[in-house]
């Protein structure tokens, strides 16, 4: 057994480093992508506007339950006023970065990987190595960097249309006071609030890019290749994403 | 063996001594071919003789174990990365599938090197574009998607882009597979009327013996990591080697062994009937 887990450790050492040196290859790649920015929008609008229905039901939905859950706990100690400045930190630094990024991995990420894996295997890369062109900086490069600039954007707008279901709980149909509301979320979110949850979103935007377009890129040119691939590559972002968020957290405690 | 002359050609890609090694089984052992400039030359033999792995040698996606892969005249260990994609840019390659990128349409497919490597003005582009396909006859296809393609079609738009670079080599691996008898009839005829109009060299893989013999100008056998036989298709059709005749007749057995290795059959039968 202890041999096995060292295997393991060892296996799990090797695949990070490989990663870190295929991040490398990606960062050596991304000043000629900018030049060519219209390859990079491409990919925002894919992770980005393709995931924008389910992130903004998943973030009034999210927000509603805050507001359900936070009035009850908040009524016992008769401060319902608060609800408004513990739905927007609780949204705000943990849960629209966290479950943003989650949801990014599901839909963009998977998205991502088996696109890729798919490419591998249809030999559209090694066609497009052939072509004397390298498909890390024309498909991965692109790609990647379209998920980093999405993931912020989204874990925003998660934040801002929970804040909204919230409200819509808390204020419209629970009857807490809409200026207390606003007012003490206001007052009690300092911008260090604000840029914990960008630098979590930003965080979470390059592990969860890096590992779909690592794992795609990678893929066993195989379908049974291609759907571990996928697998991989969610469970290895929620994994990643739920540990950044600590280490984060722990950095950003006075 | 039989023996092709090469008098009075020069070669396009030579190798020499050539090892190559996967996991330590050995796939090429000493292997020694040359490939002429401006003939259809084509590579058969048996599944899992390396021929793909060949054709991976020849355009430095991999590198041999030992030996020497010279293509132009260049020894290919001594380039580096930007010294192959440069090489690469004067090949042409047309892929098993077609390995057409499916998030393009027809056009944007068969442009794509041109816009990768070229500053060409949109309108010439274009022209260049529906040149290549109206040589392979699919002007007319120019909108299509990928998805929307039949494989015969697939390919011979591959093929408009294999050559939109003018390449002086093109490599095709397994251009029949899955194609029906007209579609295939059309590539063949495509293979020969490319390699002589544009005045390329064109290397085929391909276990389409009658087909391929039909165009290819030299055809080598390839089996157990060696050349077995060379020469035009006439010579290699009319060879007595047990290995030739065994490919080329598509017999079941022979020295291409119909059985996997295994251990003795009754004994394995018996021993599973004692084990019951």
């Amino acid at each position: 057994m202890p041999g096995e887990l060292r295997n393991r450790l060892v296996t799990t050492l090797v695949e990070t480093g490989a990663m870190v040196r295929f991040l490398f290859r990606i960062l050596a790649g991304v000043p000629r992508a900018l030049l060519r920015f219209d390859l990079v929008v491409a990919q925002v609008y894919n992770a980005g506007a393709l995931s924008l229905v389910i992130i903004m039901l998943s973030g009034l939905f999210v927000g509603m339950v805050l507001g359900l859950q936070g009035f009850q706990l908040l009524q016992r100690f008769g401060s319902e006023e608060a609800l408004g400045i513990a739905a927007a930190i609780g949204l705000v630094k943990e849960l629209g970065p966290v479950v943003t990024a989650l949801l990014f991995a599901g839909r963009a990420g998977t998205a991502l990987a088996s696109e890729l894996g798919l490419m591998r295997a249809t030999d559209q890369l090694s066609a497009m190595e052939m072509m004397a062109v390298d498909p890390v900086q024309r498909v991965v490069v692109p790609r990647f960097l379209g998920g980093i600039i999405a993931m912020p954007l989204l874990a925003a707008i998660f934040s801002m249309i929970g804040i909204y279901g919230a409200q819509l709980v808390g204020v419209q149909f629970m009857g807490v006071d809409s200026g207390s509301f606003w007012s003490q979320m206001r007052s009690g979110v300092d911008l260090v609030d604000v840029t914990e949850g960008i630098v979590k979103s930003g965080a979470f935007g390059i592990a969860c890019s890096l590992i779909a377009v690592y794992e795609g890129y990678h893929a066993e040119p195989t379908a049974e290749g291609v759907g571990r691939a996928t697998t991989r590559t969610v469970v290895t972002s929620a994994v990643t994403t739920l540990f950044l968020d600590y280490l984060i957290t722990a950095m950003f405690l006075k | 063996m039989l023996c092709w002359e090469t008098v009075n050609e020069s070669a396009i890609v030579e190798i020499r001594d050539l090892h190559y090694a996967v996991n330590s089984r050995l796939i090429f052992a000493g292997l020694d071919l040359t490939i002429a400039r401006g003939r259809v030359t084509a590579f058969m033999g048996p599944s899992g003789t390396g021929k793909t792995t060949l054709l991976r040698l020849i355009t430095g996606q991999t590198a041999p174990t030992s030996g020497k892969v010279l293509v132009a005249g260049t020894d290919l260990a001594t380039l580096s990365r930007d010294g192959i994609y440069a090489l690469r840019q004067r090949m042409g390659m047309l892929f098993q599938n077609g390995a057409l990128l499916t998030d393009l349409d027809v056009f944007e497919n068969v442009a794509f090197p041109l816009r990768e490597h070229t500053r060409l003005p949109e309108r010439l582009i274009r022209d260049l574009v529906l040149t290549k396909l109206q040589a392979v006859g699919l002007r007319g296809a120019v909108l299509l998607m990928p998805g929307e393609l039949s494989g015969g079609m697939a390919r011979r738009v591959a093929l408009a882009r294999a050559i939109i670079m003018d390449p002086e080599i093109l490599i095709y691996d397994e251009p029949f597979v899955g194609l029906d008898p007209i579609s295939m009839g059309v590539i063949l005829r495509l293979i020969r009327r490319l390699n002589d109009a544009l005045g390329i060299t064109s290397i085929v893989v391909s276990h389409d013996v009658q087909e391929i013999c039909s165009v290819a100008d030299a055809v080598f056998l390839l089996s157990g990591g060696k050349v077995v036989a060379q020469g035009t298709p006439q010579q290699l059709q009319s060879s007595q080697s047990e290995i030739v005749r065994q490919f080329v007749g598509g017999l079941a057995d022979g020295p291409v062994p119909f059985h996997y290795p295994a251990g003795d059959y009754y004994t394995e039968l018996l021993a599973r009937d004692e084990a019951c």
